[in-house]
């Protein structure tokens, strides 16, 4: 049976997803935690970490992620979705269930928390493809996953996919993080690694879809700060297919991410450095092969830089990194206490956590912290194989140069 | 001969009262407008306004003023169209002219404002934290490539990384002006400026003289229709090599040195004959196809030791295809020279009528190689007339990597923009062979004042990019988002890529 696809494609999309057709402002807080030896923490510990640093926000975003949540469907991809309603609900299943297998369909675990209200229905799958479909399409289970995203996200109105990797999460909405952590029962999930975030927008959003993280498949992405060469570093990334639509700043960041690391497979210490690049004076003074690499980075990827106050954590499932920008304009503190590593806006927030840290230091402008948990891979999805655009529509929930690929049959 | 009927421009009034009569007026005259009899006597048909005799009249008494006759008033029939019909009329010749045009089309570039950051996202103040002019002018991969250096760090692959680029060490270059129509001190002035500045003068069509050779590193050499200066060692000098297809100022058009100037040294330098005339055909006779441009940039890739070439066009109505052909024939940059950028001669119809502004040529290309994905491929100079640092940072804005100064470089060597370029007399010792005026310009002083004007520039810039909060110039390069209009119709802004003030 073909799934009805007409209907999608005369579909008056209201736009749910979008928050504002211009550049959002904002500034916020943030925080990441990584137990190297992969053992396990409650969420609780992102939940205090973000509860301290609670004025960093304004109560119209927060969120988090989790990596090893999921230990018993592990293979599975986790669906994390918010519904408008029980017809986007519906809608979204259909096409689920046209083409995966789905193991587990049930509402995420909530509990009334005060200041929470408005909340959409929030359901979680656990699923796989179809290996037929997969078989019939060419394509491997990660690129028919972003595919799946990208299709409910532009295309079923009311619907919304927070997050689509193996064994992790993302859990957020509008409110303060700290509530919306209880509200999720983050403190029931046991994960390595932890992201989490506190948002304080300049506009009114009220789009539970629209706080950090951003995600694609089992990449999350936290930020604080404004990326002031936002209009250069859009540009740059359409000539590789992404169309930055959603307005944020992380967007731009997560595809740069995308690019650098999974497209051009560059290391992430150096992908780190082409995107918070060091001063030509700190260049001119390396050993010359250092050197010779600095300036290829800077000039090729000149327009990608990201210019302007941030700092960013980046979620993948064998750990995290975290960046600040090439003068350090927004605050970034780490931690490192026995096999855990964290960092955090404030130093407030690890000392929440962590009693007694073997070393707290301010990472150095530019300067990457990366966390790897022992024995896991690499974060470069090389399996996938989407172009640009299908993965920009996936982030972000748009509707772009889409229309080709939505085919999906049993 | 009959009396013209073209009246003088210019009314040349000294005041006698105050007056010296010291004569230096005469001497200090390229157009010898004054007669001495006991006092000055000027001849006003013959003045430019280029106010040499104002500027060095010791007494300050002299003033230039406009012969402001009065015509029964006529929208339709400027005055400047009525003189040049009976111009025509007494020489049936083409009006001849100079510099860059002057007439009142929009200025894009003044009805473009730029951006600052408060509150959500920080300014940066340049006075005391770093600021990052470098550029790097040339191709550029389109992805890093790198390999383990085998001690858990990186290294570039081979041929993974960026090769043959010039580095600038800020944005803003000097425009192609050739030995022949300008002089060679102020070649000399140019090529040391470019020297002290880390940055590029360009020889234009005339060749590199051999007292440039201690600054060839700092020298694009030109490579134009007549082919003049070139030998495969005078192409190993330069740092890059550039094929001058158009000129702003006259696209479509050819130039043409008079035989009087070409004197022993232009002779040399341009490898002609003393006393013929240097004739720059309108097309490259090598050149009618795109194929044949391709054969030609390797063929100098080739003969010049793999030197970044670049490729210099006059922005026209289609600049955008033209300059995507260029970046896919395999040019290292693509020179765009907007229809306001200055000559040292042209007919003033082709200076006045053709070619489009420099603004919507950046936008254009940069957009097209963007679309293309070619972008990082070639690099984008523009020119024809950046005014200003705001000037050169909007052109930045809109996609351009550096930009090329002529006309305010010659303002700064003394310049008065009388346009009288083409006569050969220029007072200040700029567009002239004239030893007893060519002299007046010391390179050393020369490059000092050239130096101080790029060094103010770049200081402007550095502002503009705090103001920005960022701290790198490849931040604004490109950024379009950082630039609004005001006035500008609908149309220009969508090809200009920029969104209306308060929006
Ligand atoms: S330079 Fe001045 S002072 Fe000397 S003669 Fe001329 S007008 Fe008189
Ligand atoms: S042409 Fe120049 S120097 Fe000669 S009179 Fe006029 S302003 Fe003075
Ligand atoms: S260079 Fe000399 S002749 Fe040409 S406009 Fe300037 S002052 Fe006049």
């Amino acid at each position: 049976m073909a799934y009805d696809l007409e209907r999608y494609d005369t579909f008056d999309v209201t736009r749910y997803r979008d928050e504002s057709p211009f550049k959002i402002h904002g500034g916020c807080g943030l925080m990441g935690i990584c137990d190297e030896s992969g053992a396990l923490m409650s969420g609780d510990v992102a939940i205090r970490a973000m509860a301290v640093q609670r004025d960093r926000g304004n109560g119209l975003g927060g969120g988090f992620a989790g990596y090893g949540i999921y230990p018993e469907f592990a293979e599975l991809f986790a669906f994390h979705m918010m519904f408008h309603d029980m017809r986007a609900k519906e809608e979204a299943e259909a096409l689920l269930a046209a083409s995966f297998a789905i193991e587990v369909a049930e509402p995420m675990p909530t509990r009334p928390v005060k200041g929470i209200t408005d909340a959409p229905l929030l359901w979680r799958y656990f699923l796989a493809p179809h290996p037929e479909v997969l078989e019939e399409r060419e394509m491997s289970a990660e690129d028919y996953v972003v595919q799946m995203v990208m299709n409910i996200n532009a295309r079923v109105d009311g619907a919304f996919v927070a997050s689509s990797g193996k064994n992790m999460g993302a859990f957020k909405g509008v409110g303060y993080p700290e509530e919306i952590g209880h509200y999720f029962r983050l403190e029931e999930y046991e994960g390595h690694t932890w992201v989490g975030h506190n948002r304080f927008p300049t506009n009114t959003p009220g789009w539970w879809g629209g706080a950090h993280p951003f995600t694609l498949l089992d990449w999350s992405i936290v930020h604080n700060g404004e990326i002031s060469s936002y209009g250069i570093n859009a540009r740059y990334l359409e000539q590789f297919g992404y169309t930055c639509s959603l307005g944020t700043d992380t967007e731009v960041a997560a595809y740069l991410f995308d690019l650098l690391l999974r497209r051009h497979k560059l290391p992430v210490e150096l992908a780190c450095k082409a995107l918070a690049a060091p001063l030509w004076s700190d260049i001119d003074r390396m050993s010359a092969d250092d050197a010779a690499l600095m300036r290829s980075l800077r000039a090729v990827y000149g327009p990608g830089m990201l210019n302007g106050p941030f700092a960013i954590v980046l979620g993948f499932n064998g750990g995290m990194v975290a960046l600040n920008d090439r003068i350090k304009l927004r605050p970034l503190v780490a931690a490192r206490s026995g096999s855990t590593l964290m960092v955090a806006s404030e130093e407030a927030a690890i000392r929440a956590v962590m009693t007694a840290p073997d070393v707290v230091w301010a990472p150095k402008a530019g300067e990457p912290v990366i966390g790897r948990v022992a024995g896991m891979e690499s974060p470069v999805h090389s399996q996938l194989h989407l172009g640009a655009a299908e993965i920009s529509c996936a982030v972000t929930g748009t509707d772009v140069s889409c229309e080709e690929s939505l085919e999906v049959a049993v | 001969m009959q009396q013209t009927f073209v009246q003088p421009e210019f009314r040349v009034r000294i005041d006698y009262d105050k007056c010296h009569k010291c004569g230096r007026c005469v001497q200090q005259c390229g157009w010898g407008v004054y007669d001495f009899a006991e006092r000055p006597i000027p001849h006003d048909e013959k003045c430019r306004a280029c106010h040499r005799c104002v500027t060095y009249c010791p007494a300050h008494c002299i003033t230039i003023e406009k012969n402001a006759l009065a015509f029964r008033e006529n929208d339709n029939w400027s005055t400047n169209l009525v003189k040049g019909v009976w111009k025509q009329a007494d020489t049936g010749g083409v009006l001849l002219t100079s510099m860059g045009n002057p007439r009142p089309y929009e200025r894009i570039f003044d009805k473009l404002v730029l951006d600052a950051c408060q509150v959500t996202n920080p300014s940066i103040d340049p006075l005391r934290e770093p600021m990052e002019l470098r550029t790097y002018l040339g191709r550029k991969p389109d992805a890093v490539q790198v390999e383990s250096d085998g001690n858990g760090g990186f290294r570039l692959a081979e041929g993974g990384g960026m090769t043959n680029n010039l580095k600038l060490d800020t944005p803003i270059i000097f425009s192609p002006m050739s030995y022949g129509s300008v002089s060679l001190n102020v070649h000399r002035s140019l090529a040391m400026a470019a020297e002290r500045l880390g940055i590029l003068m360009n020889t234009g069509e005339g060749g590199l003289h051999e007292d440039l050779y201690p600054y060839q590193d700092h020298a694009i050499l030109q490579v134009a229709s007549g082919r003049f200066g070139l030998n495969p060692e005078v192409l190993g000098r330069a740092a890059a090599l550039e094929i001058k297809i158009g000129q702003g100022a006259k696209p479509g058009i050819g130039g043409h040195l008079p035989g009087e100037k070409i004197d022993r040294e232009v002779s040399a330098t341009r490898m002609i004959p003393q006393g013929s005339d240097a004739i720059s055909p309108a097309p490259h006779h090598d050149i009618y196809s795109i194929e044949d441009l391709r054969q030609l940039i390797y063929a100098i890739k080739e003969a010049s030791g793999y030197k970044p070439v670049g490729v210099k066009i006059a922005a026209v109505h289609n600049v955008a295809a033209i300059a995507s052909g260029i970046v896919r024939a395999g040019a290292d940059y693509v020179y765009l020279d907007g229809f306001r950028g200055g000559t040292g001669a042209a007919p003033a119809v082709i200076r006045d009528h053709i070619g489009i502004p420099v603004e919507v040529a950046i936008a254009a290309v940069d957009q097209r190689l963007r679309d293309e994905g070619i972008r990082n491929q070639a690099s984008i100079i523009a020119a024809g007339s950046i005014r200003s640092s705001a000037d050169a940072a909007k052109a930045i804005a809109l996609g351009a990597d550096v930009v090329a100064i002529g006309t305010a470089a010659l303002l700064a060597l003394g310049c008065h923009l009388c346009q009288s370029c083409h006569t050969g007399k220029c007072s200040w010792g700029i567009t002239t062979q004239k030893p007893e005026l060519t002299r007046r310009i010391d390179p050393e002083w020369g490059a000092e004042r050239l130096t101080n004007l790029v060094h103010a520039w770049s200081h402007e810039l550095q502002e503009i990019l705090g103001a920005l909060g960022v701290n790198a110039v490849e931040s604004l390069r490109g950024s379009r988002e950082r630039l609004r209009s005001i006035g500008l119709d609908e149309h220009t802004c969508r090809v200009l890529g920029v969104k209306p003030a308060g929006m």
